[in-house]
């Protein structure tokens, strides 16, 4: 670690990680209620499940991506953080917020939580992933500014790199988006359309440059590759991001009340989106292969290889399977969307968040540069048996899909959802199998955190060029 | 990639493309925002309608049906349920309003909301309405 205030990225990654628990405990509550129906009902409903489940998951993603911007900026700008006392005081607000925000899903009904944080004076519950109550909206908006406001001083004070400008604009991208989350009309094709101004120029828009930004700073730590090369990169995997994402959006646009045109904006423009997933995916086996050192912390090498293959297979690949029109019209809303937004989720930012934690988390913990052989061990198993019961969990869903899409809506006599659902739970009782192995690798995820040993090093020979 | 292409060039893709795209983003949607009233059954849109969408957020019914194939998947889809029920509001408050308090064993189950009748006006209300929305022929059958 070259600048102590970076270690505020500690705890920002240590509550990501005691968050993603929490996410993964109330999937499988609700992969066991999708097959014993009866499952904590009606103490935990299964709407309730997936909001805890849903939210869990952003808004660890955050702390990930804030520990990640925190631990790197300074390192970019070469200078101390700005504040780190702003950053440990918003640690704290957003982590209580998020807290309160869960306990309110799990203690009272839903139609209480709105009515006791107002949410008739500015309505914005109720719809998917924006479920949080209008004044954690808030609150989320005011750590927001804060965060901004600390890394954009920090950056003004110091070098200004690529890396950490595209990171900039990626997090201010993210905020000003989430804005729209506010905007809750009551006309519905409208509530809809904007709806995806957050959701869709999130994950497929200004996430990406998150994404791109993080990826390339490790990168460069691993690999030793020059910046020039690096940032060339970058910059084309960002424009193919945006230039394909922005009109990509249309792909929502295509059965909910909005005009026939998008059917073709949509298709053409989305198609083009595994562009941007493929480029990162050579970039990262590129870099790794033109390395000029070798870095002692081969997870962190593993993670980030991982990152660019699994990015590419859970939303180039799985996003294209649906994303034309004539597909979308069958998919939609299936099972196939579940495990595209899985593998799309995990692939791109679940495992960039691993990856810089991977790389930070031996320099947090006051080592050289990597953890002990064994710990490394431990964590590149949790590597394979996360990644690996996720795509199990991938493709049991879309075995599911394509029954659902044949059953329900193509075949000569279709049949009614509840029925469907039942002749399908074989696939699902797989999915919660791959579930728990899932589980099992977060475990030994975060065992790895607690084995000592010491630092693996390289010999000599193999340590080409340091820096 | 080769020396010719220069950092500086995918830079300005970068900001050319993005400015470009995101212009035509906002022109397209404007333009789709203009022509909405064709196809968003506006007109229909009471306050009765939207007391219903109220219903509908608040009691977070999104968490586990969708709603012109968005949402969740535990539950049917909803865009159609006037017509899956015969054209009948009676028939959708008689539904909700007659979900088991304690579920049903082994089986999925929707909770008793307890809404009043006002409630569940404005909800079959709100529901009617969404299956008057056009969505591009969507779902393709009465199954949703
Ligand atoms: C890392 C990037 C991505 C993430 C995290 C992601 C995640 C998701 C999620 C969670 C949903 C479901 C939204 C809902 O609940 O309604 C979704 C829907 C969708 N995604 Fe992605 N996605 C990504 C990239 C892509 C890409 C690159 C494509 C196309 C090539 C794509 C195509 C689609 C389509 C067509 C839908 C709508 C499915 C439907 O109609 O039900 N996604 N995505
Ligand atoms: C490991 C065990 C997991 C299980 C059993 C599980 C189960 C589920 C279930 C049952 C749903 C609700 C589907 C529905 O609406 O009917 C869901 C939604 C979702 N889960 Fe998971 N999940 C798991 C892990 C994960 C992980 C690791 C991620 C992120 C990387 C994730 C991201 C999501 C997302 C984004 C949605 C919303 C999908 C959509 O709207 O299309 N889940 N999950
Ligand atoms: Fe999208």
């Amino acid at each position: 670690m070259k600048y102590t205030s970076q270690s505020v990225a500690k705890p920002y990654f240590i509550a990501a990680i005691g968050l993603f628990v929490g996410q993964i405990l109330f999937g499988l509550i609700m992969g066991l209620q999708y097959v014993m129906g009866d499952f904590l009902f009606p103490e935990i409903p299964f709407n309730v499940a997936r909001m805890v489940h849903t939210n869990l998951l952003i808004v660890w993603l955050l702390f990930g991506f804030m520990g990640s911007t925190y631990y790197l900026v300074p390192e970019e700008s070469q200078t101390e953080l700005y504040s780190p006392k702003l950053a440990l005081l918003l640690f704290w607000v957003f982590l209580v917020a998020g807290a309160l925000t869960i306990v309110g899903y799990l203690a009272v009904p839903y139609a209480t939580l709105a009515k006791i944080t107002g949410n008739d004076l500015l309505p914005t519950m109720g719809r998917e992933f924006l479920e949080q109550p209008t004044i954690t909206k808030i609150g989320i908006v005011i750590v927001a500014l804060g965060f901004l406001f600390n890394v954009g001083m920090t950056i003004l004070r110091g070098r200004k790199t690529v890396i950490s400008m595209v990171l900039l604009l990626g997090l201010v991208g993210l905020a000003v988006f989430f804005l729209f989350s506010f905007y809750n009309p009551d006309n519905l094709v409208l509530d809809k359309m904007f709806w995806w101004w957050v959701v869709h120029l999130w994950v497929e828009g200004v996430w990406e440059l998150i994404l791109g930004a993080i990826l390339a700073f490790t990168l460069i730590k691993i690999t030793g590759v020059d910046r020039e090369v690096i940032e060339k990169w970058l910059y084309m995997i960002i424009a193919m991001a945006l230039i394909t994402g922005l009109l990509g959006t249309g792909h929502h646009y295509y059965y909910i009340g909005t005009p026939e045109y998008w059917l073709w904006i949509g298709s053409v423009f989305s198609a083009m989106e595994p562009v941007p997933f493929f480029m990162m995916t050579l970039f990262a086996f590129n870099m790794v292969n033109k390395r000029r050192r070798q870095h002692p912390n081969r997870a962190a090498t593993l993670w980030a290889l991982g990152t660019g293959v699994m990015a590419f297979l859970g939303a180039g690949v799985w996003g294209f399977l649906h994303t034309l029109a004539p597909v979308n019209y069958y998919t939609h809303g299936s099972q196939i969307t579940a495990a595209h937004g899985h593998m799309a989720f995990y692939g791109a930012y679940v495992m960039i968040v691993l990856t810089m934690i991977s790389y930070a988390m031996p320099m947090l913990n006051g080592r050289d540069a990597a953890n002990s052989n064994k710990s490394q061990v431990a964590e590149m198993w949790a590597f394979w048996l996360m990644t690996v019961s996720m795509v199990f969990i991938t493709l049991f869903l879309t075995g599911a899909g394509i029954l659902q899409v044949y059953l329900q809506r193509y075949s000569e006599n279709p049949l009614p959802f509840m029925v469907v659902q039942d002749q399908i739970s074989l696939f699902y009782w797989l999915r919660e199998a791959a579930g728990v192995i899932f589980l099992i690798g977060l475990v030994v995820y975060i065992t790895s955190f607690f084995i000592k040993g010491e630092e693996a090093r390289l010999t000599k020979a193999e340590n080409v060029i340091s820096d | 990639m080769n020396e010719t292409f220069t950092k500086s060039m995918a830079r300005n893709i970068f900001f050319g493309g993005s400015l470009f795209f995101f212009l035509l983003l906002i022109g397209l949607t404007t333009h789709s925002v203009r022509g909405l009233p064709e196809q968003d059954n506006r007109q229909n849109l009471t306050e009765e309608v939207a007391l219903g969408k109220k219903v509908w957020e608040d009691n977070n019914c999104i968490g586990c049906h969708t709603l012109l194939g968005e949402g969740a998947y535990f539950a049917p889809e909803l865009g159609n349920v006037y017509e899956r029920f015969g054209h009948s509001k009676e028939a959708i408050k008689g539904f909700i309003q007659s979900r088991p308090v304690n579920g049903i064993p082994g089986r999925r189950s929707m909770p008793q909301f307890n809404l009043t009748d006002q409630e569940l006006d404005a909800i079959a209300a709100f529901l009617k309405y969404s299956s008057e929305i056009k969505a591009n022929n969507w779902p393709p059958n009465i199954q949703g």
